[in-house]
């Protein structure tokens, strides 16, 4: 970049050396995870591999949010706006036009993407509690237009009778193939957050959720970038909603109310807000204890999952996350300490 | 000469207080510029207004001959200004290193870049600056880890990435030790001539050794202003800082001690 190459070729190459086994080690968990989750139709019945995908397409819903809550420093509740938007337009697009298969995903990252910046370019202008209480209004405000647009979103029955995805022109008609469709569309999305975090746009996100006025007396103007962080996080939300509708083959108004949006904070929380990976773990345990365990206990799933809330927040400020996150700075430290 | 900064009939009202009450105050370039003054005298507050932190109720700023006291601090720091605060203002889950590249990156890299990129002139640019304030080797140790004295430093290093024009330090030396103290004399000797720097402090040490043009600030108006020579004899600063004419030694002359005795 700068002519003088002796000077340049020093200091990076000390940085660089140790990068490469370090970035392979971290991408080891991820990558057996992505394999173990791909191998998992193989040997799980189909109601658990239902239940799987499903999970998938929450994790995707809440690492989303994560890119607001843990890295911008947006506590959104709302963002199943989005994911409902998202939904909504791929079922609709997979009815009228067609199932084939990268466009009513596209359909779903376009239409989260527009609902976003519709609405977040106002809602970006605050922070704190009144950005918490935009969030939810837009949320509530979105599923009174899901509920009551008879003609498109079939009102309160929903959007039902969602042909399955089709894969050049062969429908993805059993569970492990749609399982297969929703990790392809939730590791994509995934990979998007982890490029945009890991980013030099991602690092200016960080600094606006740590310290908003240094950003802005070192020159930066952090409304567009929360904005197109907002952004951002509603088009993979919209993305998670469309791989919603291929795999629930149903669209309601409650998949984009309240409750979700607060169950995916909720994920977020207890998975460790800022890492990404951490939420997609809260998501599975919010899955599983609302959908597998909720039934046994007498619908009391919410219960358990206020409690799980509760242990989680006294013993693990930090989420699940937290737990090896806080052990990695100090040794790093401890590293550098004899210098 | 233009001035590089000038404020003109500068104020700032607090309800019915006037913190900053008609100041002006011309920056020539490259100059080592001091604004002391007792506790409550402006001064911070004064400095929030050039670095547009704060609007001014009334007045303008020039920053090298063009006004720019509407404009927003971010525009002001695009424009070259860089400033420290009084209390460290850092990321705090955040590496030194990184604090440091999120300033330079907006100041030469690709701040709005979306996808990791590896940021090569950024980086050198941020070791240098690291070694330069003497934190090389906590370049990995997160901001809210490392010590008072070391935010200090990591404070300049991330005011030093912005490639400004001027810089203004708002009581950069606050809580150091002496050590401490005299290493950062040093640095801000080190730095280029050109470069401008307003600083307000109140160790009259570093601000006697550092700066070669002192304004006195008092109860929000210029008391006095001129070379470090004529402030230091000046009767009216002494009783402004020292409330009295009488404990003026006990303060200012190294050789009063056993003043301090007698009374």
């Amino acid at each position: 970049m700068t002519p003088r190459t002796t000077a340049d070729a020093a200091p990076p190459s000390a940085t660089a050396a140790p990068e490469p086994p370090r970035r392979l080690l971290r991408a080891a968990p991820m990558a057996a995870t992505v394999v173990l989750l791909a191998a998992a139709p193989l040997f799980l019945a189909p109601y658990a591999t239902t239940t799987l995908s499903r999970i998938l397409v929450f994790a995707l819903l809440a690492a989303s949010l994560d890119l607001l809550v843990g890295i911008t420093g947006l506590p959104s509740l709302g963002h199943a706006a989005y994911f409902g938007v998202g939904a909504y337009a791929a079922g609709w697009i997979t009815i009228h036009l067609t199932p084939a298969v990268p466009v009513p995903l596209l359909a779903g990252a376009a239409f989260g993407g527009v609902a976003a910046a519709a609405t977040g370019w106002f809602a970006v202008r605050s922070a704190g509690v009144f950005f918490l209480m935009l969030t939810l209004a837009i949320g509530e405000i979105v599923r009174q237009v899901a509920q009551s647009w008879d003609s498109v979103t079939g009102g309160s029955n929903g959007l039902y009778g969602i042909d399955l995805p089709s894969v050049a022109g062969a429908p993805l008609g059993n569970v492990g193939l749609l399982h297969w469709y929703v990790l392809a569309g939730a590791v994509l999305g995934y990979a998007v957050l982890r490029a945009v975090a890991a980013s030099p746009f991602g690092a200016v996100l960080r600094g606006i959720r740590d310290n908003e006025p240094r950003m802005r007396a070192l020159g930066y103007r952090p409304y567009g970038y929360k904005l197109a962080a907002f952004v951002i996080a509603g088009s993979v939300a919209g993305v998670a909603g469309a791989l919603l509708a291929a795999q629930q083959r149903l669209v309601t108004p409650s998949d984009l109310g309240f409750t979700t949006a607060a169950l995916a904070l909720l994920a977020v929380v207890i998975g460790g807000a800022g890492t990404l990976w951490g939420p997609c773990l809260g998501a599975a345990v919010v899955v599983l204890v609302r959908d597998a365990l909720g039934p046994t206990l007498d619908g009391h799933g919410p219960l358990l999952l206020g409690v799980v809330f509760i242990a989680v927040v006294y013993l693990l400020p930090r989420g699940a996350a937290g737990v090896r996150l806080r052990r990695g700075p100090g040794r790093e430290q401890s590293e550098q300490e004899p210098t | 000469m233009t001035p590089m900064l000038d404020g003109t009939g500068l104020r700032r009202e607090f309800g019915a207080l006037a913190a900053v009450d008609g100041v002006d105050l011309a920056v020539e370039p490259g100059a080592r510029h001091a604004v002391i003054g007792p506790n409550g005298a402006g001064k911070s507050t004064l400095l929030r207004l050039l670095s547009g932190t704060m609007r001014p109720t009334a007045g303008r700023v020039r920053l090298d001959g063009r006004d720019i006291t509407r404009l927003a601090e971010a525009s002001r720091a695009r424009l070259g200004m860089a400033q420290t605060f009084q209390h460290s203002s850092l990321f705090g889950s955040m590496t030194a290193r990184e604090n440091v590249t999120l300033a330079a990156q907006r100041h030469g890299g690709h701040p709005a870049w979306p996808l990791p990129r590896s940021q090569r002139g950024v980086a050198v640019a941020v070791g240098e600056l690291l070694e330069q304030v003497g934190l090389a080797t906590r370049a990995g140790i997160a901001a809210g880890e490392l010590s008072h004295g070391q935010r200090r430093q990591l404070e300049l290093a991330v005011a030093l990435a912005c490639r400004p024009r001027i810089l203004l330090l708002d009581e950069p030396a606050a809580g150091m030790s002496a050590a401490e103290s005299a290493r950062f004399a040093g640095l801000i000797e080190a730095l280029p001539a050109r470069l401008t720097v307003i600083f307000v402090e109140h160790d009259l040490d570093l601000v006697f050794r550092l700066a070669g043009h002192v304004t006195v600030l008092h109860l929000g108006r210029v008391l006095l202003s001129g070379p470090p020579d004529r402030i230091r004899g000046d009767p009216a600063v002494q009783e402004a800082y020292l409330g009295t004419r009488d404990r003026e030694q006990l303060f200012i002359e190294p050789g009063g001690a056993d003043v301090a005795a007698g009374t």
